[in-house]
């Protein structure tokens, strides 16, 4: 099995943050709005940096997504920080009229995603928000799942011309991927090879399955690791070629398993190669407060649960 | 910058005979508040913004731009858009039929030159304005940012986030104007969900503010000159705009209830011959 030493501990918005920074440097065209969250969203360092291409929009998050429609018109590549809540129901209306109907070149990045928000609890810990994302024409929604790779996504998608939704998340979390693992959007990342199960899994659940792999080693069971973390679009080819060769899948996701990564990957299943599956996700539930690792237990989105998934989808092959 | 009054008055008539002939043909859309916003809309394409119809740019550098936030009122600012050049005037034909880029709503989906973001669900166009005028700002770009917005619109929450932005921040290359024609889908503003004072409330929230007859060509023109002359001062301008709903057909004034209905035969002909020919119908 391929190793993946640990780098380093980090938190995801850290790389958003880092990344935003590099692109102050390197693409004047970028520019930041913020609703009253830039410690939280790591964006004091482009704030200081770039004063004139900054803008605190207060805890106004309506107003923020439209003005950043705007601000594309005149050229410009806006990146909006937020919660990841506030960030998607909040503003669902702005991002679809304003963003994506209008097909405008906005960067949606949201921060404290997931149950990995901890204490603040269910108002905070958005599960929907890929779903939602997902369901709009044109919209390309990211979710990374370390420091190297978030950093790299933030980078990526200022290239790409086009509404993108990215997601990360509050805790510290092993880095993993190394420094220079180009980040390709729509590109599935190939972390293990192995034949007899497909893991598809996106966000902090990437590591939780490498893992469960290495675990599932141990007993004889040859696991192979893909990273997706673009969820739209979908690397639908890589999908594909994975489950005709494992003829079984689990996914893992800190999401609702309604609208999530395993609803998309059971689609491509369904209408190209059916095969068993297992999801690992929230179960129509909502949070609360504890802190993370607590709750990924509770809500079954820890190791061993992408284990016993494993187990169960074998036995159903 | 060049026509006359009687001229501006020609356009308008022209645009109402459009906006009613297009609602009929399709029997849906907004007649109301676009025959109210006629002589507003006449005013600002042919006299107050500078703009190329010709070679239509997304970003608009160098032009005043426009956002229509009450994106119902389409009927109105297609045909404006048409007869001062973005595309030819037999496309009013094809307002809400499949395939084109008239949509019921205005979008930038089908590129329709002259649109710049779409519009219809209410609230958004002010902080796209915002946005554009921002971005102007940091261009060096001198010329200006225009938005209108329904009365009944301004109920939405996220105008008020974007009045507070625009001031806090000198957002002072804007000129927002509401259509205050006291009328909205269920009845008049005041039964509905009433707005007060609206000069003191924007002000209040910053603004400089004025207040025109939007259905009187001439205080239109100065009161916009006036507008304009008051950009660049620190403070956004708001204009709160007096309209007649159904302005220029009888029938359709004083009432709500043409804001989104179709006359059928008999009624689009006493409107058309109310406003007689001036331009040629398209």
């Amino acid at each position: 099995m391929k190793e993946y030493p640990v780098l380093g501990t980090k938190d995801t918005r850290s790389g958003f943050g880092d990344g935003l920074t590099e692109l102050g440097k390197t693409n004047e065209k970028v520019v930041a709005l913020c609703a009253d969250l830039t410690g939280s969203l790591k964006m004091g360092d482009f704030k200081a940096q770039n004063p004139d291409r900054f803008f605190q929009v207060g805890i106004a998050e309506a107003n923020m997504i439209s003005m950043a429609a705007g601000l594309t018109i005149g050229g410009y590549i806006p990146f909006t920080g937020t919660f990841a809540n506030f960030s998607t129901s909040r503003v669902y209306d702005q991002i679809r009229q304003s963003v994506a109907y209008s097909d405008k070149n906005v960067k949606i990045c949201a921060s404290h995603a997931g149950l990995t928000l901890g204490e603040d609890g269910a108002t905070h810990q958005v599960l929907e928000d890929i779903g939602m994302m997902k369901m709009l024409p044109g919209m390309t929604v990211i979710n990374p799942c370390d420091y190297n790779q978030t950093k790299a996504a933030t980078i990526a998608i200022a290239e790409h011309v086009g509404p993108v939704y990215l997601r990360f998340g509050r805790p510290k979390v092993p880095i993993f991927i190394s420094e220079d693992t180009p980040f390709v959007i729509g590109e599935a990342l190939h972390l293990q090879e192995g034949s007899d199960v497909t893991i598809f899994a996106t966000g902090h659940l990437v590591w939780k399955s490498l893992e469960a792999a290495k675990e599932l080693e141990a007993q004889g069971i040859s696991v192979e690791v893909i990273n997706i973390h673009t969820i739209k679009p979908l690397d639908k080819n890589a999908v594909i070629a994975s489950v005709q060769k494992t003829k079984c899948v689990v996914t893992a996701e800190e999401h609702q398993m309604a609208g999530g990564l395993g609803e998309s990957i059971a689609q491509i299943l369904a209408t190209n190669c059916p095969a068993p599956m297992e999801l690992v996700a929230v179960n129509d539930s909502f949070g609360e407060s504890a802190t993370p690792d607590q709750l990924m237990e509770k809500y079954g989105l820890g190791t061993k649960d992408v284990i016993a998934a494993v187990q169960k989808v074998l036995k159903r092959k | 910058m060049h026509n006359s009054i009687k001229e501006l008055q020609d356009f308008s008539q022209q645009v109402r005979r459009d906006i009613v002939r297009m609602v009929h043909a399709v029997q849906s859309g907004h007649p109301g508040g676009s025959l109210g916003c006629t002589e507003f809309l006449t005013c600002l394409y042919q006299e107050v913004l500078n703009y190329n119809p010709t070679s239509f740019e997304m970003n608009g550098g160098g032009e005043d731009l426009f956002f229509l936030s009450n994106g119902h009122i389409s009927p109105v600012f297609y045909s404006v858009l048409a007869r001062s050049g973005y595309f030819d005037v037999s496309e009013l034909a094809s307002f809400r039929k499949l395939g084109t880029r008239l949509q019921g709503h205005p979008t930038t989906h089908e590129g329709l030159p002259g649109v710049r973001i779409a519009s219809g669900s209410l609230g958004q166009g002010m902080s796209v304005a915002i946005g554009a005028a921002l971005a102007k700002k940091m261009n060096g770009d001198k010329s200006l940012v225009y938005s209108l917005h329904g009365d009944g619109e301004i109920q939405e929450g996220q105008i008020w986030e974007a009045a507070i932005y625009a001031a806090g921040n000198k957002v002072d290359n804007l000129i927002s104007t509401i259509d205050y024609n006291h009328k909205q889908i269920d009845g008049d503003i005041d039964e509905v969900l009433p707005l007060g004072d609206l000069r003191a409330k924007w002000e209040a929230f910053g603004w400089f503010v004025l207040e025109m007859d939007g259905n009187n060509i001439a205080d239109v023109l100065a009161v916009m000159a006036q507008a304009k002359s008051e950009t660049g001062k620190g403070k956004p301008v708001m204009i709160i705009m007096k309209t007649e709903m159904g302005n220029g057909i009888d029938f359709m004034m004083n009432t709500h209830k043409w804001h989104g209905s179709p006359p059928n035969d008999e009624q689009l002909a006493s409107a058309l011959e109310q406003n007689p020919k001036t331009l040629g119908d398209y």
